[in-house]
This record gives structure tokens, sequence and C-alpha cells, in this order.
């Protein structure tokens, strides 16, 4: 028998009896930042390719939501912040070990960048768009001719902007459930999976539409192979690793993590994605809203779960 | 220079001197603790024992609160005292949720706040707080790498451990058993 109480002033909020200093803010920018991630690779991708006219939802259309998911993402970044006024101190140093480090500069330099791609197609997409200076209109130019040299920018740095809402978590060794390096690749194909799925909304082609639910349900396979390598991992890692995965396996979360991340976030919409394939008519809808509904639902979890493991001491 | 501290979980008696001593000394604000008191029960009755550990920053070597801090607030001093600069701390959270031992808050203000090894004290050549005060005088604060200190011989002579050093963090607290 082992019995462990605190018996001092210990009863710090937010700290005792459970570590939740992290909110709401994290996950949801964890998933804004990787369904810009995804988002810009794709175009990035396609435009690389040469496949802009068979794309144009991926490289042209589905690109105005990648500002957006980095601004709101920037916000809630902020309101996490508890000494607000000190934010700009993230861009007087750059600290190569601290993960936080690198995403406040990849959002620097990719959140302009995906700004000026969609300004660079404002004239494709709205008919008739005007920038109404004469500045502007030259320099509208100077980025079009320049645009193959920004997607091949946009697809190193997105792809660093999706790593890196995995390693955040991962680099914290005191908190077991996120101490693992697949979290990494694992964020980063969810995130692909999730910008594969709103391009695939906002396609109006046929053939675009075909290659980006096989694109997608190629990520959905590879997550769940990555997922079930995060279970093994964990299940044969140390006594802190075996009690951070025991939330998913009975715990608290199991209900949540099996039910909407992976039948309702994965499975099910792997499954609507086949058999649309295979000649059934499936509204588009249904799988894109499930899967990010279960990219958002596995950030939180993934968020709040971490935060309950800790070390035994 | 290696600052380190060595407690005797077999002098303390868990009176939680050391807390308020810290809490006076630093201004502490109220609902919050750079340092607490454990109390580890083992066994059935009558086989009972019970340690009791006064806890704080470990003060790591390998410190994972410094690695991640984006702006560098969270430095290592010298001597290897962690401290966070208050201007440079953005109250981001990630060093709360690196520290394995829970060992810092965000103070009211917004930003982290920890224990200082009561760094104002030490360089004055006083005892942190905490030790100057620990009515059985179960503490021992010194200089590691002084082959002549106090702390390194009660280290030479007697058991110790620390706490979660598979955490991998290299803890400069010592309790002594």
């Amino acid at each position: 028998m082992k019995e462990e109480l605190f018996v001092s002033g210990r009863n710090i909020p937010n700290i005792d009896p459970y570590l939740n200093i992290w909110h709401w803010q994290i996950p949801l920018y964890l998933f804004l930042g990787g369904l810009a991630a995804g988002i810009l690779f794709f175009a990035a991708l396609f435009t690389i390719m040469g496949k802009e006219k068979e794309m144009p939802a991926a490289v042209k259309k589905a690109p105005i939501i990648a500002p957006i998911a980095l601004i709101l993402g920037l916000i809630a970044l902020f309101l996490d912040l508890k000494h607000k006024l000190f934010f700009w101190q993230l861009y007087t140093t750059i600290r190569l070990e601290s993960p936080m480090s690198w995403g406040a500069w990849v959002l620097m330099a990719i959140t302009p960048l995906s700004m000026l791609w969609v300004a660079s197609y404002m004239k494709e997409l709205v008919p008739g768009w005007k920038w109404k200076n004469n500045l502007l209109e030259s320099f509208e130019g100077f980025v079009i001719k320049y645009r193959l040299w920004m997607a091949w920018m946009i697809i190193v740095l997105s792809v660093i902007l999706g790593i890196y809402t995995g390693i955040l978590l991962s680099a914290f060794n005191a908190r077991p459930l996120w101490n693992t390096s697949i979290l990494g690749p694992l964020f980063l194909v969810s995130g692909m999976s999730t910008g594969a799925a709103t391009i695939l909304i906002m396609s109006k082609s046929k053939e675009e539409r075909r290659t980006m639910s096989w694109i997608d349900l190629l990520l959905i396979i590879v997550e769940l192979f990555f997922i079930t390598h995060l279970i093994m991992g964990m299940k044969a890692g140390s006594q802190v690793q075996i009690d951070a995965v025991s939330l998913f396996l009975g715990g608290q979360f199991t209900v949540s993590f099996w039910v909407f991340v992976i039948l309702l976030g994965l499975v099910f919409p792997a499954i609507l994605e086949i058999l649309e394939r295979i000649g059934y008519h499936i509204p588009v809808v249904i799988p894109v809203a499930l899967i990010l509904l279960g990219g958002l639902m596995f950030r939180f979890i993934m968020v709040e779960a971490g935060q309950l493991t800790r070390y035994l001491y | 220079m290696r600052y380190a501290m060595a407690i005797d979980t077999l002098k303390c008696v868990g009176c939680s001197d050391c807390v308020v001593a810290c809490q006076m000394e630093n201004n502490v604000p109220i609902g919050f603790c750079r340092d607490w008191v454990t109390e580890t029960v083992d066994g059935s009755y009558p086989n009972v024992e019970i340690e009791l550990r006064s806890e704080r920053c470990n003060h790591c070597d390998n410190s994972p609160c410094v690695r991640c801090c984006p702006t560098g607030a969270s430095h290592i001093e010298d001597g290897g005292i962690v401290l966070v600069t208050h201007h440079k701390c953005i109250g981001c959270g990630a060093c709360i949720q690196a520290c394995p031992y829970e060992a810092r808050y965000s103070h009211p203000e917004g930003y982290v706040d920890k224990c200082t090894f009561c760094i104002h004290r030490v360089r004055k050549g006083d005892k942190p707080a905490c030790v100057a005060v620990c009515p059985t005088k179960c503490m021992y604060f010194g200089d590691l790498d002084d082959p002549n200190s106090e702390i390194t011989n009660v280290l030479k002579n007697r058991k110790f451990k620390s706490l979660a050093p598979e955490a991998g963090t290299n803890p400069q607290i010592f309790y002594l058993i």
C-alpha cells in the first residue's frame, strides 16, 4: 500500500491537482495551424507539379482559408499568453531548442506568404477585381512572376508548420502521453488530411475531387497506422507511458478517443470515401465535416489528456 | 560553481517553516508557493513509514524548462541556478508543461515564477530563506564543486536520492534517506 498526499500550501490553480495550464486556445491553434499547413502544402505541391489547371480549388480557391485559419490561430495563441504585452519578446531571439520559437518564426514567414499567394490569384477568383493602386498592381505582377519560387518556400514552411504542431507537444518529456516522436508526423498527416478535406469540399471539378479524395483516403490510412504506432510504442514504454496510454485504453478518454477520433473522424469518412469510389453517391459534406471534426477533437483530446499525465515520484 | 541542496528526510518534521519563510522572503502571492512539503505514507499499520519532503524547483542540470522557453526568459545563471527573467517571459506556459516536478506556476501578474534558490541572498553570502529558518537544520545548501563544502561532505557520507531521475533532468536537489 502506498499513499501520497500534499500537506502544505500546495494548492495552485491550474497545476493542482491536475496540470491544466493550456485550455482551448492551444488545441484550436494546433488544428488551425495543421489545416493551414495542409492546404498550403497542396497548393504549393500542385503548383510545383504544374497542375494549376487540373487542380483549381487546391491551388487557387482553398488557399483563401489558409491566412484566415492562421490569423484565427494566432489570435488563439495570443489569448493563451498570460503576459500578453511582452509577446514581442518571441521575435527578439531565435532559440533552436524551443519548438515554440520555431513555430513563432515559421508563422511569421508563412502567414504573409499565404496572403501573398491569395492576393496573386485575386483577379482569377473575383472577376473584375482591381487593386486600385499602381504600386500594388506592379507588385502583383512581381508576385505572379515569382509564384513558383513562392511555392517552393511554402512547401518547405508548410511541412515545418505541420510537423511543429506535433513537436510542440512531443518535446515535453514531463508529459509522457506527448513525449513520443511519432506525434510530429502524426499531426502533420492529420493536418494534411484536414487540408485535403477542405480542398475536396471547395472543389467543383469531378477530376479534382477524385484526386483529392484519393489523397485524403491515403492520408487517413497513414494516420491510422501512426496512431497504432503511438499506442503500441506507449504500451511497450516505461511505466509513465503505459499509464499515459491507459487514458485511451479504458481510462477517462476511451470513449471520446475511439468514438470521435477513430470511428467518426477517420474510419467512417474513409468508408464513405471508398463507397463513393465504388459508385455510391455520398454528399461530400459528410466525410469532410467528419474529418474536420475528428481532427479538431483529436487535438483537444491530446492536449487535455496529455496534461493529466505526469512522472511518478 | 554548482549550487545544490540536500534535504534530510529523516530530520524533517514537516513543519512547513520553509514554505512560510519562502513566501515571506519572496513575496509569493497568496494561493501560490515556490516550495511545499509532501508527505508519503508507505506500508500498512503497524508497519508504517512516513517520508516528509520539502520540495521545490530542482535547478536541473539538463533543464527542460530552459530548453523549451521560446524567448530565453528561462535561463541558467552562474552556479546552475535556473531563473526566469520576468520582463522577457510571455506567459506561454511551455515551461510549466515541461517541468516534471511541477515547480513553476503562473504568477497573477502574468509571468512564470518559481524558486530562485534565493539568489539575492546567496549572492550576499547568505543561505536561501528556507534553509536559514529550518528549525531541525535538515537542509544543506552549498557548492558541489567545492570539495570542502558542507553539502559535498553530507552527500559523500549519506545515502541520497533525487526525484524522478528517469525524467533525464539531472536534478540538483538531493534527499538524504
